[in-house]
């Protein structure tokens, strides 16, 4: 953990400034995707308990769209996409004028179609990741799942488990002004990806 | 009927019950909820295990109760603490999904069924039989162990409430 728990506050705000000009090209391809504006919030970094990660997207038992991708490459990670239920369902509607069901069921067509966002969003999000640090950094492709926060999340914890009980979080909400359609990006990279996006930005550590 | 007394038990995290108290976690995903319980003493203890063996810690201070290896001696001793007797101890687990399925990939993604054969074979060593089971699996769950029955449910999105 001790690599982690050093971080200055000048390398936080360079770890946010990854995952701003990330959304940011996320936050636009979604605004292409459904023709309309798309704001996203200043991300935040942060060292978060593992308990406390679900708290953002509404609790470990909440249940949530979760698009998961690895992220493959020199910087390795696990990258998230999670959308309220509600969102979801806004987006289909938004997207591909869809019937959708007011409960929680969905079509494979639905589920498909929601996987192909997150891959999207996803991939213009990781590919100006790989332009601005010259890392390579390929998306695996995306899984869909409609499930508890906690059970998704935990799964990206994994690697950090060994180190501690902490993991180091890029996260940035997506909305259009209103409830209805707002999204988290978590960026999870694993623990020895973290001198490598330093060493390539040019950031001295120790 | 009185309101139970519930204990949660976080992530990595393990505790006893005893005198109608409840324990529950929530959102295991690939970690496993492991539950041991004295029908005599009437005490109950769970642990949400997330890894396999502490021999792979990297950490300075270890959490014993995160890796199936250590959470199991801590979650006895506490329990015999507590008036239970290790003997009479039953064990019942859920958990250790593979939230989403890779084909091949690296071995540190199928973290689920190799924190479930870990418990399975640590149990084996200990003498402490597996009652029950509700393993594996590509989804989350929540589960809630009573300590008056030590009768153990489970809850997931799709499967709706099932009861070991």
């Amino acid at each position: 953990m001790s690599a982690l728990d050093r971080l200055a506050e000048f390398e936080l705000d360079v770890l946010k400034e990854i995952g701003n000009i990330g959304a940011g090209n996320a936050a636009t391809a979604l605004s292409l995707l459904l023709d309309k504006p798309v704001d996203m919030d200043v991300p935040r970094v942060s060292l978060v308990p593992f308990e406390e990660i679900a708290e953002r997207v509404g609790g470990s038992e909440q249940v949530v769209i979760a698009i998961f991708l690895r992220v493959e490459g020199e910087a390795p990670g696990n990258l998230f996409f999670i959308v309220q239920q509600q969102s979801a369902k806004s987006m289909l509607n938004q997207l591909l004028a869809m019937e959708t069901s007011e409960d929680d069921r969905y079509s494979e067509m639905e589920f498909s179609a929601l996987c192909e966002i997150g891959n999207i969003l996803a991939g213009s999000y990781l590919s100006s990741l790989a332009d601005f640090t010259n890392l390579s950094m390929a998306p695996s492709v995306p899984f869909v799942t409609l499930d508890m926060a906690g059970a998704v999340l935990s799964y990206g914890l994994n690697q950090y488990g060994v180190m501690g009980d902490s993991a180091l979080l890029i996260e940035t909400a997506f909305l259009d002004g209103s409830e209805a359609l707002k999204g988290h990006f978590f960026l999870i990279p694993d623990p020895e990806s973290f001198a490598k996006i330093f060493r390539a930005l040019g950031v001295p550590l120790e | 009927m009185t309101e139970q007394q519930l204990i949660k038990v976080g992530m990595a995290d393990l505790n006893i019950a005893s005198g109608g108290e409840a324990l529950k976690t929530t959102g295991l995903g690939s970690c496993v909820g492991l539950t041991l319980y004295d029908s005599v003493a009437k005490v109950g203890g769970m642990a949400h295990v997330m890894l396999p063996s502490s021999e792979i810690a990297r950490e300075s201070r270890i959490n014993a109760a995160k890796y199936a290896d250590t959470a199991l001696p801590q979650l006895i001793e506490r329990m015999e603490e507590a008036g239970a007797r290790k003997a009479r101890m039953v064990a019942k687990m859920a958990g250790g999904a593979q939230m989403f399925a890779f084909s091949g990939g690296a071995d540190s993604l199928r973290i689920g069924p190799r924190n479930v054969e870990t418990c399975t074979a640590i149990l084996a060593d200990l003498g402490i039989p597996i009652l029950a089971q509700d393993t594996g699996g590509n989804y989350g769950r929540t589960i809630e162990l009573d300590s008056t029955s030590g009768t153990l449910s489970i809850r997931s999105v799709q499967h709706g409430i099932k009861e070991l």
